[in-house]
């Protein structure tokens, strides 16, 4: 990576909750805070916006310290370089879209004429030319988000910081106005950092994901790699894949003091291994003379999942099976029918728990 | 919402109790009796001349005037302690809070006689406000609008305060991202989204500060033209010509149910 441009461990803490997130950030690049509510991301976007204070680490933003507990070093909000783009946008609602994004430069000195020059030009990048006098009030979802983006990015700042950008609004607006923010992230040549919870926005968005869990980091990674190999039952669920962790001998990975799986990769010590739902077969009776890993199991839940049937299984170690309704009707699937699982080794993925 | 409600009253309309009923049409007329015998004995056909009269204009412009400098007074100093108590975090804040609002509850001329102790010749400030710059408070139109802004001014604290509670302080948060200083969120964010709640305190403070008379008179006097104000007048004229007294007093409805009319919007609209 090259030098970042934000270089931060945010470290706060709320009561019994600490939050303590290393996070570094170069130029151009688009990092995602994942993660599921509760985890602290918020916090910690607002921790970089100076809206909330560091209770130790550091926040460096160009080489500048903006928040350093430990020297005493303090930038307060209105003298970073940032732009934030809320969750509910919070446009200032007594003021039309062109002045909403003329109030950032403003602030930062230039005159009014010039200031909405660049408000006009920002409104029409992100597609709003005609909507210029409109008040908030008057502004669709997808419109009201494009302005609080464009009020955001029209002070060219260092570190734009967008907390669940895509969240308030519906899905079909949803899709199209992340395709248009991913063209403007791109195009953001300063640090950007994204608060989610949706896997697809991260993915969709970020050229690097940081899962945060609990306040701590759980995992970092570009996209395929992550999703490849989940680290936690967190990322395992948002990408929809089965995930235990065993030690692993050879071809074999004990995943249950009673189960061990057999795996297509060779590796040695604390293992993962991962699996998807449609990988998982069902079976009445015990499968026979096929190199397959099979245990017992018991139907804990049926639920429609797309076009198949998602079945929580209990047993040795717990386990989700996408099968056909067909496959489903002919098993008899309820809660307390016991049924066998069969898994190929060739459809499971075992990687090392360390590094 | 109203609309939508209306819909399903069938339901809830059944007798009402007469137990109710009574009372509640005993207190409805209670208060708009004595409104209506005021416009009934009112001098209509002599009302022209008595309103024109020198006392009665020269009464009504001071009153205008001086609850006018009151309300700016009273924004001057009270949006900024409103700020202070819903915005800042200090200690003894309910303490503060409660302060504001002795006034509301104080019989007026306890404000009047406790103005005169502080801001009187030989109070604890008149007396050296006298000494060192040779201002007298007391017995002054000054002294009047003093009285007036301390009366009035809790009722503009609270509803600013109130406003500025409901208001989302997250757009202060958001405009600080955009770079603006406390001062400036305050005066281009703040004020702006507070601003119908501000409106509703300056014509509530208003109205008190016209219709002040205790702590006005006790602390300010009744000398025509100089601290005079309509509600004195009324009192006066109470004692020489019931007739006079009658129309200053329909001035003084007129001009309260005007400001009600005003801020229907914002407290009639709950029906």
């Amino acid at each position: 990576m090259s030098r970042p441009l934000l270089d931060a461990r945010i470290v706060v803490d709320r009561g019994t909750f600490r939050l303590d997130v290393p996070l570094r950030v170069a130029p151009g690049e688009v990092v995602a805070l994942l993660g599921p509510n509760g985890a602290g991301k918020t916090t910690a976007l607002r921790a970089l916006a100076g809206l909330h204070p560091l209770t130790a680490g550091h926040v460096t933003l160009d080489g500048t310290d903006l928040d350093r507990p430990a020297a005493r070093a303090w930038v307060p909000t209105e003298r970073r370089s940032i732009g934030v783009v809320f969750q509910d946008y919070l446009l200032f609602p007594h003021l039309s879209a062109l002045d909403n994004v003329a109030f950032g430069p403003r602030r930062h000195g230039v005159d009014r004429r010039a200031a909405r020059a660049t408000a006009r030009d920002w409104l029409d990048r992100v597609g709003l030319g005609g909507h210029a006098q409109r008040r908030p009030r008057q502004l669709s979802g997808g419109q009201a988000q494009r302005v609080a983006l464009a009020r955001a990015l029209a002070v060219a700042p260092a570190l734009l910081l967008l907390d669940e950008p895509l969240a308030a609004l519906d899905a079909r607006t949803r899709l199209d106005t992340r395709a248009e923010l991913h063209r403007h992230l791109a195009a953001h040549a300063g640090a950007a950092v994204l608060v989610t919870h949706d896997p697809l926005d991260a993915l969709a968005l970020a050229d690097r994901l940081v899962i945060v869990e609990g306040g701590q980091v759980v995992q970092e990674g570009d996209g395929p790699s992550v999703t490849a190999r989940p680290r936690t039952d967190y990322v395992a669920r948002l990408v929809g894949l089965n995930l235990y962790r065993g030690r692993a001998d050879g071809h074999e990975v004990r995943v249950a003091p009673d189960l061990t799986l057999a795996v297509a990769d060779r590796l040695q010590g604390e293992a993962f291994v991962a699996f998807r739902p449609a990988s998982v077969a069902l079976h009445p009776a015990r499968p026979q003379g096929s190199p397959r890993n099979t245990w017992a199991g018991t139907v804990a839940g049926v639920q429609r999942h797309g076009d198949n049937v998602r079945v929580q299984l209990d047993g040795p170690i717990g386990v989700a099976a996408d099968v056909t309704p067909a496959a489903a009707a002919q098993l008899r699937l309820i809660p307390g029918q016991r049924v066998w699982v069969a898994l190929k080794a060739t459809e499971t993925h075992a990687y090392p728990a360390t590094g | 919402m109203s609309r939508a409600l209306d819909t399903v009253v069938p339901r809830r309309r059944g007798r009402v109790p007469a137990a109710l009923l009574v009372p509640a049409a005993l207190g409805l007329l209670f208060l708009v009796l004595p409104l209506a015998g005021l416009v009934l004995r009112a001098p209509w056909t002599t009302l022209p001349q008595r309103l024109t009269e020198p006392g009665a204009l020269t009464a009504l412009r001071l009153s205008v005037q001086t609850a006018t400098l009151a309300t700016v007074f009273c924004l001057v100093l009270g949006v900024p302690l409103a700020w202070l108590l819903a915005r800042v975090e200090f200690p003894g804040r309910r303490l503060v809070r409660a302060l504001v609002t002795v006034p509301l509850v104080l019989p007026p001329v306890v404000g009047g006689v406790a103005l005169l102790l502080v801001f009187g010749r030989r109070g604890l400030l008149g007396g050296w406000l006298d000494a060192t710059f040779g201002v007298t408070l007391p017995f002054t139109t000054a002294g009047v609008v003093l009285a007036e802004s301390f009366v009035a001014m809790p009722f503009l604290v609270i509803a600013v305060e109130g406003a500025l509670r409901a208001a989302d302080h997250r757009y202060e948060e958001a405009a600080a991202t955009l770079g603006a200083g406390r001062w400036t969120t305050f005066t281009h964010v703040t004020l702006p989204l507070v601003a119908p709640g501000l409106a509703a305190g300056a014509v509530l403070c208003w109205a008190r500060a016209l219709g002040e008379f205790g702590a006005t008179i006790t602390f300010a006097g009744n000398y025509p033209g100089r601290t005079q104000t309509m509600p004195l007048a009324v009192y006066l004229a109470l004692e020489t010509d019931l007739e006079s007294a009658i129309v200053l007093s329909l001035v003084l409805l007129v001009v309260s149910v005007g400001i009600l009319v005003a801020l229907r919007d914002r407290w009639m609209t709950s029906g």
